[in-house]
């Protein structure tokens, strides 16, 4: 059958290994006991190296990434990842250095990451940063769990109730439960606004606080924020922003400036670290002057002009440490020296073009028929189209466009999400993008629209073209086949 | 401006067709008194010469030297293959694997990784990573209150002899589900848990024993007795182990009668580099029963409509995306290249080549810890219990002199327990690992003899 790689057991040959790798001498631990050890090898793949390289190649050629498509997911701000990023991070003066080494063998590493903090803290318009978190849902925990401290710290212990809006991320109301609050939702209208009249009613002395994003999931900025912090504020909440879509308004506003009490970034989204097929990410967190006793550690301090980590012992209010070490220092590498190529203007430039770009496009399918649910409003760096009309009307759904469009080369925008607009694609071109290739992309959907109308089978089966084509989503569930077992024969 | 194609003319065509004058105008919903004209504080943006220049004298500035510390992150030798293979930009660049038919290498990748790791634990299944070790484990004491039904308290037992850090962050990510974390000593002599203690909490009704193998010190814990002890009184058992260690060592499923419920722990030591802590991916793999309470992503085997294999994201209603509110963990982005990282090295290793990897840095270990101890003054704190690739050792200078003095001389001389061990003053824990060579060794006993 074209195209299979097997599994890269079926490809084991017994004794075989690459021997070049591993020590030559083998040691017998004659001082461990007996009852220590294992009494079987563990089963790992007996191949060679150029097996290895082969199987590994292969496989990579069989995945859609920026660096060979244009990959519109929404909410994910899918940028090009400057190559220039990998290269310094790897430099050995960097990768060779022991989280606990002597702190003054560690001055380059932490002046990056100082500044780094600095940068962010601009950015944002924030008193204070933590690069510790990993991802953006661990940021938010420790954002929430912050919220959650600060209360506990004025003793107010009633307050059990966060408040998310219906077009939140998952990450959202999970991270509010993590933290062992209640999540009241809170509707949104129809120009894409949150509902000011339902949050006033949902907002008392049980609120801790409200978790937005802004510009919004639904692609547009939230008018009222200025409003929505005073209603919360009021009622003694706290203000949370998940900054997942911070490209949008890079350079051109700033979420302290809106109200904000804290905040986290992901730097594998705006700051264009690369995603790694589902990490590493990045998710500091920047707080206002009411927050800063919490922040996770640990922080970089610079007392003249030496560097060190803060801990604990330094911050004795801080909610602690939420993973062994620093943080995924090697991602704030590559986000430091993104905003050292970038600079200011690079910055700012940022926020225009792609909020130019989706604008741009969201305009080319409304041309060419497409629905958009927010048609009278501008976009952000991103927007909806809704495929709900052809959907009832041809039988072809969002999830059929996207899985035609890869037989056209692109990676389908996210589908979906978020959950509030029927058969949604939520398009984000990201500003690496150039206009031609817009061009293309809205040629594409048009013409997948003709296809729908003319052919739909054509649409409703696809991909064709990909190494595999629709997978069966309840026999994986069913079979629970999550790792590979030895046939027996 | 970097990485943004536009030119002017396109900027024009572009303004026509959304029918605007200015790029301002499409900021116009933004209220005004909240709209910036361009950023403070960030210098001037620099080419790629210049950056590339920056970065190294930056990188000069750090001093790696001769690593001779572990404590959670080893030196190990990552074939040339590994990071040649990741760095390719369809796995560098590509993202979640959502679009299952777009997204084969990345999937399968992940699924023999799960195959892999769960093999090394000798358990039922693994998930597709976390952030870290100390991350890993936390969500694994809330997995176990969460799935003991025996339990009549949610508590965990935590021996002294975990990792601080891992201590520390536990507390962090589990404070706000009110869960006791009970403290237990170690004993002073042999340098692993102490019985007796752990005694005192047989009939306690507490859901999970935390079991570190090889633990802080480097010391091997009882494993077998401590896990039937754990499960004759309804406790699950956590194991939070150094994978490379489980090539030789008994693997978590092999612990006990019963095995092991969970395992827990860093990845890093499969080919994943120093880098100040980070990142590295933790992994986490329990017994088919539990598998429903598991966080964190899975991939699975299943076929295409023309029955050929294939490979999905499942069991997805876990997870944020579909569950929300009532998911097992907010986890999204995990250490998906890490882990990718870590199949090819275990592939290229096999388990020969990862035992004799172990094995090498224990009896390196062995040598250093000879030649250490046979310096006037300093003593071996642990006896009477084997150890992997790291021991403890007591010196007659404090501590963190000595270590000034030999970082000075480029050596990283072990990691001081003193900070987080009150007992333990003027202690030092310290790693070989088959990086070192007879050479190594010889210069740091030399050094430290020197300065002692």
């Amino acid at each position: 059958m074209k195209n299979i790689t097997p599994i890269i057991f079926e490809k084991s040959i017994a004794g075989r290994r690459a021997t070049s790798l591993a020590p030559k001498n083998k040691i017998v631990a004659k001082d461990i006991d007996k009852k220590y050890l294992r009494p079987n090898k563990p089963i790992l793949p007996e191949v060679s190296e150029l097996d290895v390289v082969r199987h590994f190649t292969q496989l990579s050629q069989k995945n859609f990434s920026v660096d060979t498509h244009f990959y519109p997911l929404g909410s994910c701000t899918m940028k090009y990842n400057p190559h220039i990023l990998q290269n310094t991070a790897s430099i050995c003066g960097f990768t060779k250095l022991h989280p606990y080494a002597a702190v003054e063998c560690c001055q380059g590493i932490l002046e990056c990451l100082f500044e780094l903090q600095e940068y962010l803290k601009q950015i944002t318009g924030m008193q204070g940063v933590s690069l510790a978190p990993m991802a953006g849902a661990h940021g938010e925990y420790a954002g929430v769990a912050m919220i959650r401290e600060y209360h506990a710290s004025r003793g107010d212990t009633g307050r059990t109730e966060i408040i998310v809006p219906d077009a939140a991320h998952g990450t959202n109301p999970a991270s509010a439960a993590m933290c062992n609050y209640t999540v009241h939702e809170i509707p949104t209208l129809e120009h894409g606004d949150v509902d000011l009249e339902a949050l006033q009613k949902a907002v008392g002395p049980q609120t801790a606080g409200i978790m937005l994003t802004n510009p919004s999931t639904l692609g547009v900025f939230e008018r009222n924020i200025e409003k929505i912090a005073k209603i919360v504020h009021t009622a003694g909440g706290l203000l949370y922003y998940d900054g997942a879509n911070l490209n949008a308004i890079l350079g051109k506003a700033r979420p302290g400036d809106m109200g904000f009490d804290v905040m986290h970034m992901n730097l594998h989204k705006t700051f264009g670290t690369p995603h790694g097929g589902g990490g590493p990410g990045s998710g500091p967190v920047a707080v206002n002057a009411r927050l800063l006793p919490f922040l996770p550690t640990p922080i970089v301090g610079k007392k003249g002009n030496n560097f060190s980590l803060l801990t604990k012992r330094d911050l004795p209010q801080s909610i602690g440490n939420l993973s062994a070490f620093a943080g995924n220092v090697g991602i704030m590498l590559r986000a430091y020296v993104y905003i050292r190529l970038l600079g200011t203007e690079g910055l700012v430039r940022v926020g225009e073009m792609s909020t130019l770009n989706a604008n741009y496009l969201m305009k080319l399918l409304q041309e060419a028929n497409f629905t958009v649910p927010y048609p009278d409003r501008r976009a952000s760096h991103e927007f909806i189209v809704t495929l709900r009309k052809e959907a009832k009307e041809l039988g072809t759904t969002a999830k059929d466009f996207g899985k035609r469009l890869l037989d056209y080369g692109f990676h389908a925008p996210t589908t979906y999400f978020p959950m509030l607009i029927a058969e949604c694609l939520l398009i984000e071109p990201t500003e690496t993008e150039s206009k031609q290739k817009m061009d293309e992309f809205a040629a594409i959907m048009a013409n997948i629209l003709q296809e729908a109308k003319t052919t739909p089978d054509l649409v409703k089966n696809a991909p064709y073209t990909m190494p595999v084509k629709r997978l069966d989503d309840v026999k994986a569930a069913r079979d629970m086949d999550f790792g590979w077992k030895q046939e027996k024969k | 401006m970097p990485y943004i194609p536009h030119t002017d003319q396109d900027i024009q065509a572009m303004l026509a067709k959304i029918g605007i004058k200015s790029l301002d105008t499409l900021f116009e919903e933004i209220p005004k008194n909240l709209r910036i004209n361009g950023l403070t504080g960030i210098p001037e943006g620099l080419t790629e010469m210049e950056v590339a220049k920056l970065m190294h004298e930056r990188a000069h500035k750090n001093k790696p030297g001769l690593c001779f510390i572990g404590a959670g992150a080893y030196e190990h030798y990552i074939p040339a293959v590994v990071w040649d293979l990741v760095s390719r930009g369809e796995f560098l660049t590509a993202y979640t694997p959502y679009q299952a038919e777009a997204s084969q290498g990345t999937l399968q990748v992940i699924y023999e990784y799960q195959s892999m790791m769960r093999n090394l634990m000798e358990l039922d299944v693994s998930n597709a990573s976390m952030y870290d070790g100390a991350s890993s484990l936390a969500e694994a004491v809330l997995m176990a209150v969460r799935a003991n039904k025996n339990a009549t308290r949610k508590a965990a037992l935590i021996p002294q002899t975990l990792h601080p850090a891992y201590r520390t962050a536990i507390e962090a990510l589990t404070k706000q589900h009110d869960i006791e974390l009970i403290d237990i000593p170690f004993t002073t002599k042999s340098g692993h848990i102490d019985f007796k203690a752990l005694e005192k909490y047989a009939d306690s009704g507490v859901a999970a024993l935390v079991i570190s193998q090889p633990n802080f010190f480097g010391v091997l814990e009882e494993v077998d007795d401590l896990t039937n002890w754990a499960h004759q009184h309804n406790m699950l058992v956590i194991a939070n182990v150094n994978p490379l260690a489980m090539t030789f060592l008994k693997a978590p499923g092999q612990w006990g009668e019963k095995g092991a419920d969970i395992a827990a722990g860093d990845g890093q030591p499969l080919g994943a580099p120093l880098s100040f802590g980070g990142p590295y991916f933790g992994f986490m793999c329990c017994k088919q029963d539990f598998i429903r309470q598991l966080p964190g992503r899975i991939v699975g085997r299943t076929v295409d409509t023309e029955g050929k294999q294939g490979f999905v994201l499942t069991m997805q209603a876990r997870e944020q995306h579909i569950r929300r509110a009532k998911a097992t963990s907010n986890i999204c982005s995990n250490q998906a290249l890490l882990a990718t990282a870590s199949t090819i090295h275990m592939s290229l290793l096999g388990a020969e080549g990862l035992e004799r990897v172990a094995l090498q840095s224990h009896a390196n270990a062995n040598e250093l810890c000879k030649k250490l101890t046979a310096i006037k003054g300093v003593e071996l704190v642990f006896t009477g219990q084997p150890f992997f690739h790291e021991f403890v050792i007591r010196i007659p200078k404090p501590a963190v002199e000595i270590l000034t003095k030999l970082a000075a001389a480029g050596i990283q001389g072990g990691y001081n327990l003193g900070a987080a061990y009150p007992a333990l003053q003027n202690c030092l824990l310290i790693c070989a690992t088959e990086t070192k060579s007879s050479a190594d060794l010889e210069l740091f006993a030399k050094k430290l003899g020197e300065l002692l």
